[in-house]
């Protein structure tokens, strides 16, 4: 769009202005609290939360988007990996006002129907085991194939390794991007 | 709506459900010592009463409660299976839903001990052949042609003689009419005809996991809901003296602080914060200013532990667990003698779904009886223990608890404990009327473990005579605990291999004073156990200079003490081992992984090894290998992994099956390189998972293989006994790999990690 510029210059300056003030005293002030409007799914939506609310916590609490998965808090594990402008990202470390740029696409938008050959990888080779993890596991898988339609087990290991599986699935992640990617091993 | 209820116990009950359906319900109280067993230590048991639901709806959906809790080990798809497959249903037609907590509709419910197939095979199939025999019943009668003639497959009732065949969903309202049979009386299919179980199902859940459904504690989501965070001290048992609540109650957005007492349930003394949003209380939660009460842990420390732990072991033993012959003796006389201290660390489940639960409490009004209602959507192993705790703390009496049970994001033992049950109740209570969830962090998670696996000592000696045999071993066990009594799971039972198979054998221990709270992980006891046993028996075959695979065969050709009974009231031994092994089971184990891994086959490169170990738990015998290359910077990289199991005849879910035993051994691999837990002033040091770093795909092995030696023995349980060998398996590799024998775990501390 023409006006992508100027509008993310707007939304730094809005970001960096409200980064400030949440740089003040708790006792005093917890955050300002403002409209966010962003684009999930397709969907323009807006939020009125404080500008350094991890975009997990909005997706999931204010947006009742619940594929998106709480692990660690600090991009260790992956588990609410979501894609934003296309690029796989750790939703917890991305606060929501420097989302407003997005699009953002979660588990939810990945496919209407479960249908994106990822998620039908996942459940022909029953992946899963608590699953918990497994939506993250899916947006990264999805991400590194919108990159690398045709993946080596390298490039397997290399973009999913920041995705921890406690179940250890690995070998069945391995696999599934795999046929997703049309290749049988 | 009808019913027919036939007696009380060990009959179908059988129900019209809306639309004209057949319910079945069955009760009666076996098993209750299988768990008991399973459980390496910990909480006692809930009695166990198991049932199941089966309804058919007039179309012809065949709708299964799975009554068990799902932490990922496949029960919610495999007790549904053994019932489809004696009620000869077309899987297809068949939908699984999770059962809510009630004793009185269900039974036991509960995820531990690997007990769920053992406990539950013959009675889910007993369910299916009963309701196949009322589907049955209901043909005959409609057509009016004797039993005999019928037969059923693929949700369908056939009389071969007319060529005419009916779907179960049109059977259904007559079936309901039907009393059921007894359950001894039914006849059960012959294995051999078996068409699901024995294949290969998908999780009934995975097309909502892929798809992002909410389906786990965490995804709770209840109009007017509040959030709730519980600080509580950093070091294990310390108390609320004091707290800053008024100015926290100040935050723009948080509702409610409060101090939590903290008393029975394994409810710990803490302040909660409420707020309209979780991120708010969290935040919040960097303004609250508590003075705390040193407990009973304050002291603790790893050096601490550590230090204790060799003064324990130069000092007389405080117990003696088993004294057979005379060890010191024999190890005198012995000619070859090994020497060796085994140490393990604590260990945290950190299952990736942080403890959360979501409770709401409605208050009742004056009068006996009216104390008010609680609602609770949990995520517990023992859900019955933590609906009576949650009646309790509420007030209330159990009747008056609602309990939904949710999918957990992992559980190994973590979800045993119902601490934060029991804490999101006591703040639904305060809270006295919205829904509350609460959540802990990551941070959380990592800290207030309650059953965090204990670590262990072991100074051990043993001594082999000129033909190679074993005949002397003792093992001076120093374990964590209070008095003479060890924690929970941090006990080493009389019994544990290879105890009877030394002639002079010993275990003697030592209480290294502990405030730790511990319990059951992932085969507890086995998997620490083995990783010492196993590696230590390497060692031996080493002094004597035999194969590791034959001696091994060689020091379990027959036992040579017979065991003695359990004590009355005996604890469970670690591991549910001891007198039930049977070594002509593990050897045929021990001989196919050898066969199938190529064991003193193949020429290995420099550098490679092969390393190999068995161990017995949970009724489940596990024979392993590990392929692991170590280079010159002590990089490891595990090439391939073997694995033959035998539980029995019966494999339920063959894909659950191979994803159990990959993740046992992953998970293994895991805690042997990398992962400690360390205690400062009785606070755990570790934060979040950079500091306990699970291993990742890039170091997962590229290849499992993972066989099952069926043998004329009752199914029982996988998720925990793939795990133990895989420990040792990978230390004794690296020894054939570098020569060097690792004592002390993780691997990390050694300057080893992945490659």
């Amino acid at each position: 769009m023409v006006f992508d510029f100027v509008s993310d210059f707007v939304s730094d300056f809005v970001s960096d202005f409200v980064s400030a003030l949440c740089l003040l005293p708790s006792a005093f002030t917890m955050c300002i609290t403002m409209a966010y409007t962003l684009n999930v799914n397709g969907k323009s939506v807006s939020v009125d939360v404080p500008g350094d609310t991890p975009l997990l916590w909005v997706l999931r609490d204010s947006l009742h988007l619940y594929g998106t998965k709480y692990g660690c808090g600090v991009g260790q594990c992956g588990a609410c990996t979501v894609h934003i402008r296309g690029r796989a990202a750790r939703a917890c470390q991305v606060p929501v006002q420097n989302a407003v740029n997005g699009p953002i696409v979660t588990i939810e938008g990945l496919s209407a129907d479960g249908s994106h050959p990822v998620q039908k990888a996942w459940e022909e080779l029953d992946v899963p085991q608590c699953g918990y993890c497994q939506a993250g596991q899916i947006m990264s898988a999805a991400a590194l194939l919108a990159t690398t339609p045709k993946p080596t087990d390298a490039d397997i290991d290399t973009a999913m390794n920041g995705n921890l599986c406690r179940c250890g699935t690995y070998l069945r992640i391995r696999e599934g991007i795999h046929r997703a990617a049309g290749q049988t091993k | 709506m009808t019913t027919n209820t036939v007696n009380r116990r060990n009959f179908l009950k059988v129900s019209a459900i809306a639309g004209g359906g057949l319910m079945v319900a069955m009760y009666t109280d076996a098993f209750a010592d299988l768990l008991a067993q399973g459980r390496g230590g910990g909480a006692p048991a809930p009695p166990l009463e198991p049932s199941a639901f089966i309804s058919i709806s007039a179309d012809g959906v065949i709708t299964i409660v799975g009554k068990n809790p799902e932490i990922g080990q496949g029960i919610k798809t495999a007790l549904p299976m053994i019932i489809a497959e004696e009620l000869d249903a077309d899987w297809k037609d068949v939908r699984v839903v999770q059962g809510d907590v009630s004793q009185a509709k269900y039974g036991g419910q509960s995820a531990g001990g690997s007990t769920a197939i053992p406990g539950n095979y013959n009675t889910m199939r007993q369910l299916g052949a009963a309701a196949r025999a009322q589907l049955v019943a209901a043909a005959a009668q409609t057509w009016n042609v004797p039993e005999a003639e019928l037969t059923t497959s693929a949700s369908k009732v056939w009389h071969k003689a007319s060529n005419r065949s009916v779907g179960y969903g049109a059977l259904a309202a007559k079936a309901a009419t039907i009393p059921a049979p007894a359950l001894a009386s039914v006849a059960l299919k012959d294995p051999k005809n078996f068409t699901i179980v024995g294949t290969k199902k998908p999780g009934v859940d995975n097309h909502s996991i892929v798809t992002g459904k909410p389906l786990f504690g965490i995804d709770v989501n209840l109009p007017g809901m509040k959030f709730a965070i519980f600080e509580k001290c950093p070091a294990y048992g310390g108390t609320v003296v004091s707290a800053n609540t008024d100015e926290i109650k100040a935050i723009k957005g948080v509702t409610h602080c409060f101090v939590v007492a903290g008393g029975a349930n394994s409810l710990s003394s803490g302040v909660a914060i409420v707020a309209d949003s979780w991120w708010t209380a969290q935040q919040a939660r960097k303004s609250l200013k508590v003075q705390w009460k040193d407990g009973a842990a304050a002291s603790n420390s790893t050096a601490g532990f550590d230090k204790r732990a060799l003064e324990l072991s130069k000092s007389e033993p405080m117990t003696v667990t088993r004294k057979d012959g005379d060890p010191d003796a024999a190890f005198a006389s012995a000619a070859k003698k090994v020497e060796a201290a085994y140490q393990y660390p604590f260990l945290v489940h950190a299952p990736m779904e942080p403890m959360n639960c979501t409770a709401q409490f409605t208050p009742g009004g004056p009068g006996a009886g009216n104390a008010g209602k609680l609602e609770v959507w949990a995520t517990s192993q023992t859900p019955g223990q933590a609906l009576t705790g949650a009646a309790a703390i509420a007030g209330v009496t159990p009747a008056d608890v609602t309990m939904h049970m949710m999918r957990m994001g992992g559980g190994f033992g973590r979800r045993l404990a119902n601490d934060y049950i029991s804490e999101s109740v006591a703040i639904a209570k305060e809270v006295n009327g919205a829904p509350v969830q609460l959540r802990w962090s990551r941070e959380d998670d990592m800290h207030w473990d309650v059953n965090n696996r204990p670590a262990g000592w072991h100074y051990l000696k043993a001594g082999v005579d000129a033909s190679g045999q074993v005949v002397a071993w003792k093992d001076h066990f120093v374990t964590p605990g209070k008095g003479t009594m060890q924690s929970g799971s941090a006990n080493l039972g009389a019994n544990e291999f290879p105890a009877r198979f030394v002639p002079n054998f010993a275990i003697v221990q030592s209480i290294n004073e502990s405030g730790i709270p511990t319990g059951p992980n992932r085969a507890p006891g086995s998997n620490a156990l083995a990783f010492v046993f196993q590696s230590f028996i390497d060692e031996l075959a080493h002094a004597a200079g035999k194969d590791p695979v034959a001696f091994r065969m060689s020091l379990m050709d027959q036992p040579l003490v017979v065991p003695p009974p359990p004590a009355a009231g005996a604890p469970p031994q670690g591991g549910g081992g001891g007198n039930l092994f049977n070594p002509a089971r593990m050897k045929a184990a021990l001989q196919m992984v050898a066969e199938k891994s190529g064991w003193g086959k193949r020429t290995l490169p420099k550098g490679t090894g092969m390393g190999i170990a068995f161990h017995f738990s949970h009724s489940g015998y596990f024979a392993e290998v590990v392929e692991a290359s170590v280079d010159a910077q002590k990089k490891v990289k595990v090439n391939k992994v073997w694995m033959v199991g035998d539980i029995g005849s019966q494999i339920v879910n063959t894909s659950n099956a191979q994803n159990q035993s990959e993740g046992c051994i992953i998970d293994g691999l895991s805690q042997a390189m990398g992962l400690e837990i360390t205690i400062e002033a009785g606070k755990v040091v570790q934060n979040n998972f950079n500091e306990y770093p699970w291993i990742r795909i890039k170091n997962a092995p590229p290849a499992i293989q993972a066989d099952f030696l069926l043998s004329a023995n009752n199914p029982t349980g996988l998720g925990e006994p793939a795990m133990p060998p895989v420990i040792p398996a990978l230390c004794n590799a690296i020894f054939a790999a570098t020569g060097d024998r690792v004592r002390s775990l993780p691997l990390s501390k050694h300057g080893y990690s992945w490659a």
